[in-house]
């Protein structure tokens, strides 16, 4: 036990310290991680061998990424994505083996071996690349999407590759390694080991079919179970419960888990759980992830750089340039414009996890030697580390002329951000109908399950979460959007969450619905940027049929409604510096008294014939004096 | 006004560098195809205070007291708008009607504005013949705009003829239009250091009649 929380305290002070230090020199969190990892391991020893085993277990993080992914994409994005996935994903792995195959030839290994090296080579790294795309912004990018193609095909490709490896056993090397393995199988369980191919491909058929059906149909009417009890722990182990339980069932049909979850998040994109889905699962990636890149880092073994350091460095660097040019013909061809193209060919340059999960492979069913093997293991690790600076080097050459290039731009167009609502009662709807009509992207969120599926049910995009949670509302953009609206009806949770946005997220403008007076004053407190009464204006409007009804000429209603609405805003101003939040306004003298004396100038200003009177607000369409032609006559 | 209070306009006009409010009025940029990036281009200007009046009072309650205030601090009065009706968007009716006051603008008292120079910026439908005793319009673009040329008048204000765009809806299709905004922008800057011959200016029919001819030197 002591043990397990040594190493959890060691890996975990290691990312605690070398990341965010890594951050703020620019250096991105995934160089950090990978740092963190080379100085516990390699350079002074605190971790050893397990890191390997945790290796396995952290390449989890892979699969909840693809999940998180999926989530982000909606099917129709997906359907559209499908010829760049095959062209471009099918292309740059044929390429890349046929080139990096034809390279090992010529250094007189096996071709077996040779066909081995290039399958492994040819995968790039989704954990590095997606981690990177996604802190940096770009994967909304047409590079971005291009390189998440090309991942999420080689994640394909790998079960085919698994299966083929078994067929390049080199007997000779059976002394070397350990027994042949037989079939596809990873030492684990496997439902569809012993199949014939139509039955297998049924299996495979039938679990795909399950996983989307019951995302669509059964995860729905769950959740909302689950979400009703209210309890946020539950949730997420709901959450984990079904990106494990899709894991598992793509493992023992013998389909990559990580395609699997990235099916489910699919499907479950346009579900009202997307966000509370993505903030459950989220920090468990993120952990994970990290966890990944550190053992990455603590796996390289300097022994074997220090006696071969050229021929290592020299090999990462070729395999990367074979790679890149590869890459950047596909860029041309697929006629991706400069930045996007060169996004395309440094951010996917390296080798990556699988090629470790490929390589062990290819040790065991004695395709490569282990001697060989150690270099190229290195030779992985190796361009995953140097990927974090390619990243740096497209940063160098394009942010800075891409920055310039935007700033020019937004003096000419308005863009419209998102906007957040938060409660969509009686309230929130009607502030979400009138912007969705004038075409505004809005976010709606509520945390009650039964108002999220009527509202679906008129058509209206929402999400179930509760708004006041910091991490749901970083799922749900927080981040990249301009308005944040509270319309909740929970008078406190109104002000907490009105001081979390405008403490994290200065720049969101925030605007919040206000039960009476006194509330008000609390979200001004908080920092609002703009508290409306709930009432005022509905009042108002009551205020003005009636003295219409009662005669008064309508155009002279609204001059009056118009005058005291600026002297209750002003009156609201001016009481705001005698108001006191430990003393109730009926009880604070000094609060009553210039209330009062507020309220008997609005008795002046609408009594008082115009004529008599020169307030601002009487302002206008005054005649002249009656003799005032003499003015001109006179001269 | 007398003449010589005009000759003492025009010399406290020489001295330094001119302040020009453009008072800009269009009830439907997103259709403006003229005005808008005119009056984008209006913006860029240093030195220069624009109004976007329908965005600043989009439920027409002007301010009277601000507006009075942005009078006061400036020489230059200039109404950027479409024609209407061979008269200004309405906003700007409401502008004057409010802001100026008896008192403030005319009368006895009623004397914030005397001396500044006060003139229009207008793009219209019809072609530039139709404005005339012959035409269609039967008019000139400058009898049209008595109204707003005895209100400068009254207000004590120098008035000058409009800059105008004719033919404005094909403008943009017959590449007028940024020789307008450039011709513009040239005019501006020539207010801004008192290069414009005033005096010449007034008599004629519309301001970018003969740009070169009416823009003087620094040392006029």
């Amino acid at each position: 036990m002591s043990s397990i929380l040594f190493q959890a305290f060691i890996y975990l002070c290691a990312a605690v310290i070398a990341v965010p230090i890594a951050k703020r020199l620019g250096l991105g969190s995934v160089l950090g991680y990978l740092i963190a990892g080379i100085i516990i391991g390699p350079v002074i020893g605190l971790v050893g061998t397990e890191t390997q085993e945790i290796q396995h277990f952290a390449e989890f993080g892979v699969v909840m990424m693809l999940f998180l992914v999926g989530l982000e994409l909606e099917p129709k994005l997906l359907w559209e994505m499908r010829n760049r996935l095959i062209g471009l994903g099918g292309l740059q792995v044929l390429l890349t083996v046929l080139l990096i195959t034809g390279g090992a030839l010529i250094f007189t290994v096996n071709w077996q071996t040779a066909l081995a090296i290039g399958l492994i080579f040819s995968l790039s790294s989704t954990a590095i690349v997606l981690q990177t795309l996604n802190e940096k912004g770009l994967i909304k990018t047409d590079g971005g999407r291009s390189g998440f193609s090309v991942l999420l095909f080689q994640d394909i490709a790998v079960i085919p590759m698994l299966a083929l490896i078994p067929l390049l056993a080199i007997p000779e090397l059976g002394a070397m390694g350990a027994e042949p393995h037989s079939g596809a199988d990873h030492a684990h369980l496997s439902l569809v080991k012993d199949l014939p191919g139509w039955a297998y491909t049924l299996v495979v058929l039938a679990a795909v079919a399950f996983v989307v059906l019951a995302g669509h149909f059964l995860s729905r009417p769950l959740f909302r179970f689950i979400a009703a009890s209210r309890l946020r722990e539950v949730f997420t182990a709901s959450a984990l419960m079904l990106v494990i339980g899709i894991a598992l069932l793509m493992t023992l049909v013998d389909l990559s888990p990580a395609l699997g979850t990235f099916l489910a998040g699919v499907v479950l994109a346009n579900s009202e759980f997307r966000h509370e889905l993505e903030s459950d699962i989220e920090p468990f990636k993120g952990i994970l992830l990290g966890l990944f890149f550190i053992t990455v880092g603590a796996g390289i073994d300097f022994q074997v750089l220090s006696d071969q350091p050229g021929l290592i460095l020299g090999l990462t660097l070729t395999v990367m340039l074979v790679k890149g040019i590869v890459l950047w013909f596909l860029a041309k061809l697929f006629r991706l414009n400069s930045k996007d193209g060169w996004l395309f060919t440094l951010g996917l340059a390296q080798a990556g996890e699988f090629g470790f999960v490929l390589l062990s492979f290819s040790i065991q069913n004695q395709v490569i030697p282990i001697e060989l093997s150690k270099i190229l293991s290195l030779v992985v690790a190796l361009s995953m580390l140097i990927t974090p600076a390619l990243f740096i080097l497209y940063d160098q050459l394009f942010m800075r002329r891409g920055a310039d290039e935007s700033s020019a731009e937004s003096d000419q167009i308005d863009e419209q951000g998102s906007v957040i609502i938060a409660g969509v009662g009686r309230f929130g709807q009607i502030i979400n109908r009138l912007l969705v009509a004038s075409d505004i992207k809005t976010i709606v969120l509520d945390h009650e399950p039964n108002m999220i599926d009527t509202l679906r049910k008129f058509g209206v995009q929402s999400y179930y979460g509760d708004a006041s949670r910091p991490d749901l509302l970083h799922a749900a953009g927080i981040e990249s959007a301009k308005i944040f609206i509270v319309a909740i009806d929970d008078r406190d949770r109104a002000i907490e969450m009105v001081e979390h946005v405008k403490r994290h997220h200065p720049h969101v403008f925030v605007i919040a619905r206000a039960f009476d007076v006194g509330h008000l004053y609390l979200l001004k407190k908080a920092g609002v940027d703009l508290a409306i009464r709930e009432v005022f204006e509905g009042s108002l409007e009551v205020g003005r049929a009636a003295l219409k009804t009662l005669g008064i000429h309508p155009f002279r209603v609204e001059q009056m409604v118009k005058a005291f609405r600026l002297h209750d805003f002003s009156g609201l101003d001016e009481l705001y510096d005698l108001w006191d939040e430990n003393e109730a306004m009926a009880k604070n003298r000094a609060y009553l008294a210039r209330a009062r004396e507020h309220g008997d100038t609005l008795r002046d200003l609408l009594d008082k014939d115009r004529m008599e009177l020169h307030d601002r607000s009487e302002r206008g369409w005054t005649p002249p004096p009656k003799n005032y032609v003499k003015e001109f006559t006179e001269d | 006004m007398t003449t010589s209070d005009r000759m003492d306009t025009l010399k406290s006009i020489s001295k330094d560098f001119k302040r020009i409010l453009i008072l800009f009025a269009h009830p439907s940029i997103n259709r403006s195809e003229v005005n808008w990036p005119l009056a984008q281009a209006t913006r860029q200007i240093p030195g220069i205070t624009f109004v976007d009046l329908y965005a600043e009072y989009p439920t027409l309650d002007i301010n009277v007291d601000r507006e009075q205030q942005r009078l006061l601090d400036h020489d230059i009065i200039v109404f950027m708008h479409p024609l209407y009706w061979y008269s200004t968007p309405s906003i700007l009716k409401e502008w004057q009607d409010l802001v100026l006051e008896h008192g403030f603008a005319y009368g006895h008292e009623g004397t914030a504005l005397h001396g500044k120079v006060f003139f229009n910026v207008i793009s219209m439908g019809g072609p530039e013949e139709a404005y005339s005793s012959e035409g269609f319009q039967h008019f000139t673009i400058r009898e049209l705009l008595h109204p707003l040329e005895q209100m400068a008048a009254l207000c004590g204000m120098l008035y000058l003829p409009p800059f105008t765009l004719f033919s404005a809806r094909l403008a943009v299709e017959e590449q007028r239009l940024q020789d307008h905004i450039d011709n513009w922008v040239i005019f501006v800057k020539a207010l801004q250091h008192d290069q414009v011959d005033i005096i010449k200016a007034q008599s004629l029919p519309k301001l970018n009649q003969d740009l070169s001819g009416l823009i003087q030197g620094e040392s006029s």
